[in-house]
């Protein structure tokens, strides 16, 4: 076991590219002590010379996993750490982490719902461990429960500028067709395909009233992504009368979509 | 002194925040356990806030910590050749929250 605040060592065990500019690397961690669904990492990297920065990753996996988690970066033109990522880290290479970090962005099964998810590009990567987590317990509930009870209620709004920006976009469809109750819904902000119905806008008060519509008014909101959008969102939801303390956020800085 | 919170509320550079998970890992060095889902209350205008939802700008030399109601600084943290200061003064205690 392996102290959360303790610098320790992983490797990468397999890179994986989920649109052109965005990349989910597995890293091996036996050691690894668990997490909660929306909970991060902090990277380290040092220079030869002593030079050292550090950035926080979430974590994509879902706690039911053991032994290692997903981390899934965007790339960032000029960004230190996610280009370094991107363009040197592959199979086999170590990197110095400590984890899991944080207490308030995260969401357990135990917690219920419904569960209205808001995500802005990467922002999607900590919602996705806890649709991850979701889909897992319900599927553990619908083994157990003599009446078959469903999962979670859950809906995820994701921001994404174009079609091949959709980070996750074949794992959502399947979650999305498991009829267990959770859905997804797309607004392409720059470029839509050709035949396109979905939003084709930035997330605005409108948009979000529609998505929560069908989950009333007693939805755990979770947004997470570039500040601006985070700020959005949560104002929003603010003045569509969710109580504050029902929306928990996590701002990304200005990256993003 | 309110000219500059004016002028922090209308920053642009507010885009440029990230929030209080993001020292979530440095917080939890300096307490030696996790407390962004605790509480604190703001010394400046008494406003209690989760430490996840407090504004934090880490791009400069130190870490600047700012409550998300007035604006005015909470925590700030600098890395200094003799060490690490943290200073709290701009915030009156820390509870444990929900
Ligand atoms: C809690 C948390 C979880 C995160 N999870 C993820 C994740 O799962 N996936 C992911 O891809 N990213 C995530 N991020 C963002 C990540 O930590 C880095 O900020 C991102 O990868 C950019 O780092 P970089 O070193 O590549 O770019 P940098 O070298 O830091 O920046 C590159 C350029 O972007 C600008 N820039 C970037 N961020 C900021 C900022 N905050 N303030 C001002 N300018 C900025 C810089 O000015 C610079 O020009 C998370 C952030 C936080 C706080
Ligand atoms: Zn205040």
């Amino acid at each position: 076991m392996t102290n959360a605040i303790d610098w320790q060592l992983a490797t990468v065990t397999a890179v994986r590219d989920e649109t052109p500019t965005v990349r989910t690397f597995t890293l091996g961690l036996p050691g690894w002590d668990g997490h909660r669904a929306g909970q991060h990492l902090d990277l380290r990297l040092t220079a030869e010379d002593g030079y050292s920065v550090e950035r926080s990753y979430s974590i994509a996996s879902e706690p039911e996993r053991s032994g290692e988690v997903d981390i899934t970066v965007e790339r960032i033109p000029g960004g230190e750490v996610s280009a370094f990522l991107h363009e040197v880290v592959v199979p086999g290479d170590r990197l110095e982490l400590r984890g899991p970090i944080g207490g308030y962005f995260v969401w357990e099964a135990a917690l219920g719902g419904p569960l209205l998810l808001v995500a802005g590009g990467s922002g999607v990567v900590p919602l996705m461990a806890m649709a991850r987590h979701r889909a897992r317990s319900s599927a553990a509930s619908l083994a157990t429960a003599a009446n078959g009870a469903a999962g979670t209620p859950a809906r995820l709004l994701l921001s994404s500028r174009g079609p091949e920006e959709i980070i996750y976009r074949a794992e959502l469809d399947t979650l999305a067709s498991a009829g267990d109750g959770f859905a997804v819904v797309h607004t392409l902000t720059r470029q839509q395909p050709p035949g396109w119905t979905g939003y084709a806008r930035r997330i605005d008060e409108a948009m979000l009233a529609d998505v929560l519509e069908p989950l009333g008014a007693s939805v755990r909101a979770y947004a997470c992504g570039p500040t601006a959008l985070v700020e959005t969102v949560a104002n929003g939801l603010v003045r569509l009368g969710l109580p504050p303390d029902r929306i928990r956020t996590e701002r990304f800085g200005p990256t993003g979509t | 002194m309110q000219d500059r919170i004016a002028l922090m509320r209308d920053d642009p550079a507010v885009e440029l925040s990230v929030d209080g998970n993001a020292i979530a890992g440095l917080l939890m060095s300096v307490f030696g356990r996790e407390v962004t889902a605790m509480e604190e209350q703001c010394a400046h205008c008494r406003t209690v806030s989760v430490v996840g939802t407090l504004r934090v700008y880490m791009r400069g030399p130190g870490v600047v910590v700012r409550c998300p109601a007035c604006a005015e600084v909470v925590l700030r943290v600098v890395e200094t050749p003799s060490g690490r200061r943290f200073d709290a003064s701009g915030a009156t205690h820390l509870v444990a929250g929900r």
